[in-house]
């Protein structure tokens, strides 16, 4: 059989007109009784919208609650033009909805909107990243005072902090119908969220934990972390960060260097 | 050596779908046996790292047999398919053992990204050998047989120069790809495109057929008012789906038939009576087997 060239058929044409709802259908849909198919192409148009805002819906439902929800299917329906999904994998679509969302004026009415989708972005990714076993107490309990300032913690992947001038914590939780939640306006919150089972956490932070967890996560020892912290926030309380730590048991290794080693050989 | 407790093979039974809001009652276990004995799981929805979608994969894993299906591999794409994606797929696979595995003939991916939608093909020469490569491609990289799903569609192309029914029979032949024969896609894409679902059944290539599909459909009209199906998979299977369904059976006898719903996903109990029914169906012609069973799957 003759080889022939993979000629170009159209879908860039097709994708165009996906996303474009003054355009006409793709010249090479047949008409239909001399008619084009206007309704027919409306099906696909509509389909890719559609289960686009349902995953953003899905993933932002915070979101979608405290702006309504025709409010949010125009929204969604922005920014899929400008952002459609890069990859397949649509739990992980949406990682440029909480900066896009920022920037949309026409949401500037909330203005703690764009935090509570980076709370909700995090809660997602603290979903689905890989699973870890949290250390117990002891391991942390029994390191050598002179080992203590340089032990490496190894934070547990799914663990996140979102911070914001704003009470995005409480604002959550009230959305959610958490009647004890007392938002007062002007009174930022930092929040740590991770899921060291099966359920997501959540828990407001204290000041300078914010600063001491993310350089944790990102490879400091334990006394860089505490003097950044401290320099974050002259009130940092380290005692009581690693206390928080055990509690939200986001700990799951402890090193010395870079060699991983038992907590008994650092004790 | 596939690591779980259960056997990694489909019986010739139902299965469903597999949806979070039923992780608890199926792994709870105690449901009627005459219900689902498998499950069908969409692979991008297990391509996370980690977290509650695995840890209740395991456990239902450990009890069914379960189907991998793709919905975002995009085999008719000009642009080719994406060896990310092919590996984070073939993950999966190996991850989870499954009994089959199956694709859809559609594109969903271009320059622009991905458009999470099941986009139809013209069905040219040029066309078949695109996906064809495709399937060969995937096949290697899974190492596994692939089961391409038919179609349903809502528009058809001036540039087609064959029927949907000679596409797929030789894109099967050239990828030696089994076949998912969608028999609610057959009913939604006749009436959509004014042919007969009976006729297109008895000239498919029954042979190559490894899992049936039948899911619901919603109505609605196109530009001249007439009827225009939509496979929206939120609802129960429609009675001509049935009628059609059973003279596929009457053919080669009993297959892995999947009740796919979902969206308005139901209570599991609502879900597990259209597994019950399509048993019952597939009861009925339990004394075919063995006829017609070939090269599938």
């Amino acid at each position: 059989m003759p080889t022939q060239p993979d000629t170009e058929d159209g879908q860039s044409a097709f994708a165009r007109a996906l996303f474009d709802p003054s355009a006409e259908p793709p010249t090479d849909l047949a008409h239909i009784g001399g008619v084009v198919p206007r309704k027919r192409f409306n099906v696909y148009r509509n389909n890719v919208i559609v289960s686009l805002t349902e995953s953003l819906a899905a993933a932002f439902p915070t979101v979608r609650k405290l702006v309504g929800e025709e409010f949010f299917r125009a929204m969604a329906g922005v920014y899929i033009r400008a952002h459609p999904p890069e990859s397949p994998v649509m739990i992980h679509y949406g990682s440029r909805f909480p900066d896009w969302v920022a920037g949309f004026e026409p949401a500037g009415s909330v203005p703690y909107l764009a935090d509570i989708a980076r709370l909700e972005r995090a809660r997602r990714q603290a979903y689905h990243a890989a699973d870890a076993v949290a250390l117990e107490a002891e391991a942390l309990s029994a390191i050598r005072p002179e080992h203590v300032a340089n032990v490496v913690i190894d934070v547990h992947p799914s663990a996140r902090v979102v911070g914001s001038k704003h009470p995005i914590f409480s604002i959550w939780r009230s959305v959610n119908g958490d009647e004890t939640a007392r938002p007062t306006a002007g009174h930022g919150e930092d929040v740590l969220v991770a899921r060291p089972d099966e359920t997501v956490e959540m828990r407001s932070l204290p000041v300078g934990a914010a600063t001491f967890i993310t350089s944790l996560s990102s490879g400091a020892a334990l006394g860089e972390a505490a003097a950044a912290a401290t320099q974050d926030n002259a009130r940092f309380d380290l005692a009581q960060s690693i206390g928080g730590l055990l509690e939200s048991r986001i700990m799951t290794g402890l090193r010395l260097g870079p060699d991983t080693l038992a907590a008994a050989e650092i004790t | 050596m596939s690591g779980f407790a259960s056997d990694a093979r489909i019986p010739s039974r139902a299965g469903v779908g597999l949806k979070a809001e039923h992780y608890a009652e199926i792994e709870a276990g105690g449901f009627e046996t005459d219900g689902a004995a498998w499950f069908e799981i969409h692979a991008e929805n297990y391509m996370g790292d980690g977290g509650p979608p695995h840890a209740h994969l395991r456990k239902i894993r450990d009890q069914f047999p379960i189907s991998v299906h793709g919905v975002g591999l995009s085999i008719g794409a000009e642009v080719g398919v994406d060896p990310e994606h092919l590996s984070r797929l073939s993950k999966v696979v190996a991850n989870y053992q499954p009994g089959l595995f199956s694709e859809h003939l559609a594109w969903s991916t271009h320059e622009t990204g991905f458009l999470n939608d099941l986009l139809p093909v013209p069905y040219t020469e040029a066309v078949v050998q695109r996906v064809s490569a495709h399937i060969a491609q995937v096949q290697d990289a899974v190492g596994r047989r692939m089961l391409l799903e038919n179609p349903s569609t809502y528009v058809r192309f001036e540039t087609s120069t064959m029927s949907e029914l000679e596409f797929l029979k030789e894109v099967a032949d050239r990828s030696d790809c089994g076949l998912l024969l969608d028999i609610n896609n057959v009913f939604v894409s006749a009436t959509n495109h004014g042919y007969s679902p009976e006729e297109y059944l008895d000239a498919f290539p029954l042979k190559r057929v490894g899992e049936i599909h039948l899911g619901g459909h919603a109505e609605d009209e196109d530009d001249l008012g007439d009827r225009l199906l939509i496979d929206a998979h939120d609802r129960e299977v429609a009675d001509p789906v049935w009628t059609l369904y059973e003279r596929v059976l009457a053919t080669i006898g009993p297959r892995p038939t999947l009740i796919e719903w979902d969206n308005d996903v139901p209570a599991w109990a609502e879900l597990d009576a259209e597994a019950r029914r399509a048993n019952r169906v597939l009861d009925k012609y339990r004394d075919l087997a063995g006829r017609g069973h070939a090269d599938a799957a």
